[in-house]
């Protein structure tokens, strides 16, 4: 009955794999029939490996620009931070020195980001698909359908992981 | 003419002459004897032209008798121009019969009124009686009394503004005065006229209040134009408005007329105003009985069933719904043209209502039938509940429209009963539920569900969940009932909605959670007191 399991059973599941070149710096787009989108991290991400360890989330991708800062209001969500599929989302760091960049991967109107996984970054790592999401999207409604022109479906999706395999062995 | 008096007799000579019809007359020398403008229209204007000859009478003579001696009348020539006599010869014959035929050749010449353009005159005729009520037979309504409102064409309000100035300024000339609100309102002396005969015809009396409404539109194509010299004059009074077809609105007409002067109205329109050729036209004469309102209570069997019809982009998504299943047969039993439906509240497509029921109504936009005893709304609810096993309603009657302001202030104060089924990831054993029993008044904090975001602002909810049961069922599987206050999602409060209410069932559980069946039973302690 329950397949997933829990609040990810009506969501379209889309993907965008090695986002700017990054290898396995994939990210998955959770988006429902009413058009929202949630972003998450696919399984592949480097993060989401064993032995890594969060040291810090940051949601201030420029001098000018904080994602915390993001205030909608009313229906249209009037007031959000219009995102394009490489605006920046977060920035983290794990503690081997690492740095990544979450991208938005879809265009639309930001709606709110995670705030749990500031003070519990555990849960970005242990349930990446449900309350460790990084943020929440609303597109254009002309454009709820043509978002996902630039994403795969999760069996293209399966292939790239099939030939990263493939290619590694 | 009893009415009349000495005063009158200029001003009755002037519009008279001038072309204008009896009951206008009246009303201009303030007559407010409602019977009097109810006598046929030839009776009035042979009293008219009485009146008048008895005062040349009196100038002519030394003679007081207000009764006019038939050999008086024969003597005296008819002097005044305008609407056609009743005898052209200027010779009144005694024999009603000749009288008759004589009348009857002069009304199909009578001259359309310059100021009422004919509503006072064949408009108060049985003719257009009988087309009246012939149009509201013919609709089927039911009905007990009626209310009969009539639209003039706006250029009345302006040829009655050109007949007042006209009067004033006689009775100006005789040192008296006249204030307009003294006229006899033109509405005002039909509905005088027409009321009796309707009502007479349709067996029911007049009541403004009446929900039953005849109307009727009445146009003057020929003098349409009449009124555009208001708006060069009070530009201001007719901006176009998007939805209406001319500018010139009687109330924009009415406005203007309240604001130009006199010198520059006169300037513009004649006075007094030119006889049209033709009569006004009736172009519509409609019917419409006001709402009806049933109300009751409805229970949800159905998984499936949407509240109202689930369309996108024009393609039905799922197979009918809570209103239509209700709605459908009331609106064939009382003949409406369309419904409202309206509910306490709403549950969404997969979730049962069970317990009392959900209170709704619906409007029924002009009914035809209206009557229904208890009895009668008894088989009502009967054929709905044999129509579908999806929906069943209860306590089926007929209300007041205040009675649904009523039924939605109740939508806050509810408690709300729930049931819901619920599964977990990883296995639980009775005592892992257990402790749910024993939490009291669980503050929640829900921001908006994900499912509803695109159509509803983002905030947090505080909701209370006040008591909870548990029903093991297996490793993965248990029912719980909740107490809760309303508005709070409890779908959401299960699987906790990606960690964005708090806490949430999975949070309590340590698990993964979701709901797979969910019932509501509604209570309506509230509601007994609106319906039986």
């Amino acid at each position: 009955m329950a397949a997933a399991g829990g609040a990810e059973r009506y969501f379209t599941r889309w993907y965008k794999p090695d986002v700017k070149g990054r290898p396995c710096e994939d990210f998955c787009v959770l988006q429902h029939s009413n058009r929202i989108c949630v972003i998450t991290l696919a399984e592949a991400h480097p993060l989401l490996q064993s032995g890594k360890t969060i040291k810090s989330i940051n949601y201030q991708i420029s001098a000018n620009c904080s994602r915390l800062q993001n205030k909608v209001s009313g229906k249209s969500k009037r007031g959000a931070q219009f995102l394009t599929e490489l605006a920046p989302l977060c920035r983290i760091s794990s503690s081997d020195g690492e740095e990544y960049t979450i991208y938005s991967c879809i265009r639309g109107r930001l709606i709110e980001v995670n705030e749990n996984i500031l003070s519990n970054p555990a849960i970005l790592q242990e349930k990446p698909s449900t309350e460790g999401y990084i943020a929440v999207v609303l597109p254009k409604f002309e454009e709820s359908k043509s978002i996902t022109q630039g994403l795969l479906t999760q069996k293209e999706y399966e292939e790239v992981l099939l030939k990263r395999l493939n290619s590694s062995s | 003419m009893s009415s009349l008096t000495e005063k009158d007799r200029p001003i009755v000579q002037l519009l008279l002459n001038s072309g204008t019809c009896p009951r206008c007359i009246l009303r201009f020398c303030c007559v407010g004897s409602q019977a009097l403008y109810r006598h046929p229209y030839k009776d009035l204007m042979k009293d008219l032209k009485e009146f008048l000859k008895n005062n040349q009478e009196k100038e002519d003579t030394v003679c007081s008798d207000v009764v006019d001696p038939p050999c008086k009348r024969i003597r005296l020539e008819p002097t005044e121009e305008g609407p056609d006599d009743l005898n052209h010869n200027g010779a009144l014959q005694q024999i009603p019969s000749v009288n008759d035929e004589n009348t009857a050749t002069e009304n199909s010449a009578v001259k359309v009124c310059n100021v009422c353009l004919g509503i006072l005159q064949e408009f108060c005729e049985v003719d257009f009686v009988k087309k009246v009520c012939q149009k509201v037979n013919s609709s089927d309504y039911q009905f007990t009394s009626f209310v009969f409102s009539v639209s003039l064409p706006p250029q009345l309000s302006v040829r009655e503004r050109a007949a007042w100035l006209l009067v004033k300024q006689e009775m100006g000339n005789l040192g008296l005065s006249l204030a307009k609100d003294d006229i006899v309102q033109l509405k005002e002396a039909y509905k005088w006229i027409i009321h009796p005969q309707l009502s007479e015809e349709l067996g029911v009396p007049a009541d403004g209040k009446s929900l039953f409404e005849v109307s009727v539109v009445f146009a003057h194509p020929e003098t349409d134009e009449e009124c555009h010299f208001l708006a060069t004059a009070c530009p201001d009074c007719f901006k176009p408005a998007k939805n209406k077809q001319s500018v010139f609105t009687r109330m924009a007409v009415i406005k203007a007329l309240e604001k130009i002067k006199e010198e520059d109205f006169l300037k513009h329109f004649p006075c007094p105003p030119s006889s049209p050729q033709n009569l006004c036209v009736a172009l519509e004469i409609q019917c419409n009985n006001g709402a009806v309102f049933v109300a009751g209570r409805y229970n949800k069997y159905s998984r499936n069933l949407p509240q109202t019809p689930w369309i996108i982009d024009g393609e039905r998504k799922l197979e009918s719904s809570v209103e239509e299943l209700i709605s459908e047969h009331l609106m064939a039993e009382f003949k409406a043209d369309s419904f409202n439906f309206s509910s306490s509240g709403r549950e969404d497509v997969d979730v049962r209502t069970l317990g009392n029921g959900r209170p709704f109504a619906i409007e029924l936009v002009n009914p035809r039938r209206i009557h229904f005893t208890a009895e009668e709304m008894k088989g009502l609810q009967q054929t709905i509940n044999n129509s579908s096993d999806k929906i069943q309603v209860r306590d089926l009657q007929l209300v007041t429209r205040e009675a649904i302001g009523r039924m939605k202030e109740g939508e806050e104060e509810k408690t709300k009963t729930y049931s819901a089924l619920i599964w977990t990831d990883k296995a639980i054993q009775k005592e892992d539920i257990a402790f749910l029993d024993d939490i009291k008044e669980l503050k929640l904090d829900q921001k908006t569900p994900l499912r509803v975001l695109h159509r509803r602002p983002l905030a947090v909810r505080c909701r209370i969940i006040h008591t909870m049961k548990s029903e093991y069922i297996d490793e993965h599987h248990f029912r719980l009932h909740l107490k809760t206050q309303a508005g709070t999602y409890i779908k959401e409060f299960v699987h906790g909605d990606f960690g964005r209410t708090k806490p949430n069932i999975g949070s309590l559980l340590n698990r993964t959670t979701d709901i797979l069946e969910l019932d509501v039973e509604v209570s309506c302690l509230l509601f007994i007191f609106l319906w039986n």
